[in-house]
């Protein structure tokens, strides 16, 4: 199959392009991005890109596809149709599904239900320990074998240190990172933010330093054991200044933050909307103002969702009885534009924070687009505005606080491995 | 501005109208010293201290005057925009005493209604009369006045306001086009 | 002015003129219940249900008796005998409620926002009866119409509040009445119970309480929630009476017409000595009478009319 993309401003951070030029697809690789490439007359499908943007298909380091055990909030095929949907080419899916991918069985079942149902490509992330109890490790070879490409216990942090040790130092034999989750169950007894807004509601808080304090151990013992550490979904002004003084000294900790960090605060809880609830709570203004400049300057290398589907009756209860999370795979780019609309970032740097990053942090070889390599391809527009409507996400996950809100900047075409998955309509 | 229709009193008339229900009064009870005075919120309080000071005029006695705000007993509550509720001030023993319950227009009975209901909360009076300054009929209620000042039979399309000094800077009666 | 929301869910959302609204139509419902016959026909044929998730003897029978005197209906649920305890969920319980179709609901819950949520999916008026440490907006209201009746005015007064700030709906839902006033807010008790950030609601925070209690015109004191975990924030009830139980001598460094109020259930000894709860300052008998006349108004103004 061949696609020509004509016309349109490519983005591909990996190879240092940024400028209107033209992409050949042939045979499910890329096989030429330059100036002027003239249409062969054979090719199934001639993409007129004027006026939009073309770039390696999005990478999602964070996301939950409730497969296997909790189909009833999401699969890996709605799963990976709303990543298509989105801009995204590869997930990689978290460990807290039921049972536990903490072992190679259930990788195995990811890995093959992905092949079936995917839209796009799925790469597992084990269990750092056994059922995510923190009592011992997983076989991480074996998991490693099957297709993960890191482990975490995502959804809480290892709370015995020494084994968070063990595990950073036993990865060192696959050179996979250790994706850490921070917070301090101890500190961690509410549902929202500490600060003005929890005062007010009355909710029970959660204090920026049980992000903190976990942030600065765990990149403490990733640096004694010379491990890769990378640091999940921060959300405070405190995390990314550790992480930007960590870094100075030590090359191998990343980090990453997702949409909701950098566009919403914690007053957005004040309704008790239980969409608003989310682990990592929203934060203070201020903490948002520093997640933006963390991702300007560098210090967070990664935007990730955190996509994490729920069924309607567990957000239709008390706020304190809600789960926690976002349905986010659908309004990540959008939402992300706003940074570029907001002069925070200019377009390859977003883009960059998608795809080379991600690729390079968690090995794939994708990202970007090279001859020859995969074509997964996405093209979007980043001035168009639409209106989110929960009710057209392809997630089976209708849990977002977006639903309403005007947001510019949309994927229109998602193209993984040179067959186009998703056009918007 | 509302349409005025025609005067049916002016501040002379008024006064004489009000010095002959005093009258009335005063006649029908053989003398007034077992009478109390209880005045609709607004104007039945105006015209109920107006009575009052007339009755001192005459007989030199000092009538005690209640004050009652019948919003709690209205039967169209809910047709309305929540009416704010006013004190109700009664200050005296109602049981066993004769009560002359004044108001400023009786119309469909309506009011007179929840002024009995609102009365008979504090306690059994012996009787309770009931004088108007004007009646302009209509009534959808089988309650009809003791004392009445003037009758006049508005239709539909009209309305009678009674103005006085202390809440309109002027006494008069008039018929003015319904809003 | 005219009253125009559907529920009362909490004091932050109310303007000061809907405040005084209420402390006014109050005034007209307080002699109902000195009189003989302590009932008006207003709401009749209109139903009130009190959903009471978490104990309560004070609110749930005050806001009953307000509905009462109103002439409305009253049916009681409390949370051992609703289905909450079979597992069924809140909204389900408020959605079959609603087929009774009922006129107000007042709730209590221990978790804040409970009643937010029964607003958005209900149409008729819900009323917070409690929830959590958020609000209690007709506690806060009575307390209010309490100063102003026993002070003449409520701008330019000192009032302090004191104890388990933290996990206090009560001090909350004051705090927002009092700073529509021209009032200085000094919230005390011990540091971990005082939360971060309260400042920041344009209240002084002070530990001792004596310094706080200086010059004060009204003194709020509050029960420690047992119920909600307050006793781990502090080493003992013991020690906690030992610093912060109101006595007679602390409340001679108060203005000497202060007042001393209590939302109640009081603990005796614990933050409060019998001598002052029982003192001649002591207003928390007059609050719980209070507290019938502001129900009634806030059920008068919610139900009567079609706004």
């Amino acid at each position: 199959m061949k696609i020509l993309i004509k016309n349109g401003r490519v983005l591909d951070p990996k190879n240092g392009i940024d400028g209107v030029m033209d992409v050949y697809i042939n045979g499910g690789v890329i096989e030429r991005v330059d100036r002027n490439i003239r249409t062969r007359g054979t090719e199934e499908e001639v993409i007129d890109a004027k006026g939009l943007c073309v770039a390696p298909g999005f990478i999602d380091v964070h996301v939950h596809l409730r497969e296997p055990g909790y189909e009833y909030k999401e699969n890996i095929k709605t799963g990976t149709a709303a990543a298509v949907k989105g801009g995204f080419t590869t997930v990689i899916c978290m460990a807290n599904t039921n049972p536990v991918n903490d072992n190679k069985s259930v990788t195995e079942y990811i890995v093959k239900q992905a092949k079936k149902d995917g839209s796009c490509r799925v790469f597992p992330c084990g269990a750092i320990t056994k059922g995510l109890k923190g009592e011992e490790l997983s076989e991480i070879g074996e998991m490693y074998e099957s297709g993960i490409v890191a482990i975490s216990d995502d959804g809480k942090s290892v709370k015995n240190s020494q084994l968070l040790r063990k595990a950073l130092e036993y990865v060192k034999l696959f050179e996979i990172p250790v994706i850490s989750h921070c917070e301090d169950e101890d500190l961690s007894t509410g549902f929202v933010n500490e600060g003005r807004a929890s005062v007010i509601s009355g909710l029970d808080s959660i204090p920026t330093i049980a992000e903190e304090v976990i942030v600065k151990r765990d990149m403490a013992i990733a640096e004694y054991v010379r491990s890769r550490i990378h640091l999940t979904h921060l959300s405070t002004k405190g995390s990314i200044e550790a992480v930007r003084e960590a870094k100075k000294r030590y090359g191998k900790i990343t980090c990453d933050t997702c949409p909701h960090y950098f566009t919403l605060t914690d007053a957005a809880t004040l309704g008790f909307d239980t969409h608003t609830k989310v682990n990592p709570p929203l934060r203070s203004h201020e903490d948002v103002e520093a997640i933006r400049e963390g991702l300007r300057d560098g210090t967070i290398d990664i935007i990730a969702t955190d996509h994490a589907p729920h069924e309607a009756a567990s957000k239709d209860v008390e706020f304190n009885l809600a789960s926690s999370g976002i349905s986010g795979l659908e309004t990540a780019l959008g939402l992300s534009m706003g940074l570029f609309h907001d002069g925070v970032l200019d377009l390859i740097e977003l883009v960059r924070k998608f795809t080379e990053n991600p690729a390079r942090v968690f090995k794939l070889p994708f990202g970007e687009l090279t001859p020859g390599r995969a074509a997964d391809v996405i093209v979007f527009d980043p001035y168009i505005e639409w209106t989110v409507d929960k009710n057209t996400f392809l997630s089976k996950g209708k849990n977002t606080p977006f639903h309403g809100w005007k947001i510019k900047g949309k994927n229109m075409i998602t193209i993984v491995e040179g067959e186009i998955k998703y056009r918007a309509r | 501005m509302e349409k005025k229709i025609l005067q049916l009193l002016d501040r002379k008339a008024l006064g004489r109208t009000i010095a002959r229900i005093t009258h009335e009064i005063i006649e029908r009870n053989k003398g007034c010293e077992d009478l109390c005075l209880i005045g609709v919120r607004t104007r039945g309080v105006n015209l109920g201290n107006r009575i009052k000071a007339k009755i001192k005029e005459i007989e030199g006695i000092d009538l005690p005057l209640g004050i009652l705000d019948i919003t709690m007993y209205r039967d169209d509550l809910f047709k309305l925009k929540v009416p704010g509720v006013k004190k109700t001030d009664i200050p005296f023993d109602v049981n066993n005493r004769t009560i002359i319950l004044i108001d400023d227009v009786m119309h469909t009975g309506r009011t007179a209604r929840a002024a009995i209901d609102g009365i008979m909360d504090f306690g059994r009076p012996k009787k309770i009369q009931l004088a108007v300054l004007v009646d302009r009929g209509e009534r959808e209620l089988p309650i009809h006045p003791d004392y009445a000042g003037i009758r006049y039979t508005a239709n539909p399309e009209e309305e009678v306001l009674v103005k006085l000094k202390e809440v309109d800077g002027k006494d008069e009666v008039v018929v003015v086009k319904a809003k | 002015m005219n009253w125009t929301k559907k529920d009362l869910l909490s004091i932050r959302e109310l303007s000061k003129e809907e405040i005084l609204l209420i402390l006014d139509t109050a005034e007209s419902f307080k002699d109902i219940s000195r009189r003989d016959v302590k009932k008006v026909p207003t709401l009749r044929g209109k139903t009130v249900i009190t959903l009471f998730y978490e104990p309560s003897t004070r609110t749930r029978t005050s806001f009953e008796i307000a509905a009462k005197r109103l002439s409305a209906d009253t049916i009681n649920i409390s949370s051992s005998t609703s289905s909450y305890v079979k597992g069924e969920t809140l909204k389900d319980t408020a959605k079959n409620l609603e087929s009774m179709r009922p006129d107000v609901i007042v709730i209590r819950h221990s978790m804040p926002g409970a009643p937010h949520m029964l607003a958005k999916i209900l149409d008729f008026s819900v009323v917070n009866g409690g929830d959590g440490a958020h609000e209690h907006p007709t506690q806060a209201l009575l307390d209010l119409f309490t100063i102003r009746e026993k002070k003449g005015k409520i701008d330019g007064l000192k009032v302090v509040i004191i104890g388990d700030i933290a996990h206090s709906r009560v001090a909350r839902s004051n705090i927002f009445t009092l700073r529509n006033f021209n009032t200085e807010i000094v919230c005390a008790g011990p540091p971990t119970m005082i939360p971060p950030y309260l400042e920041d609601l344009g209240v002084k925070t002070e530990f001792d309480i004596n310094r706080a209690i200086k010059n004060a015109d009204v003194i709020m004191m509050l029960r420690i929630q047992k119920e909600r975990g307050g006793v781990s924030f502090i080493p003992s009830i013991k020690e906690y009476s030992n610093l912060y139980c109101l006595k007679p001598e602390h409340v001679k460094k108060a203005k000497k017409d202060v007042i001393i109020m209590h939302p109640g259930p009081m603990n005796r000894g614990v933050e409060i000595s019998d001598e002052v709860a029982d003192g001649p300052y002591s207003v928390i008998l007059d609050q719980v009478e209070n507290g019938v006349a502001v129900r009634m108004a806030i059920l008068y103004l919610l139900v009567g009319g079609e706004a």
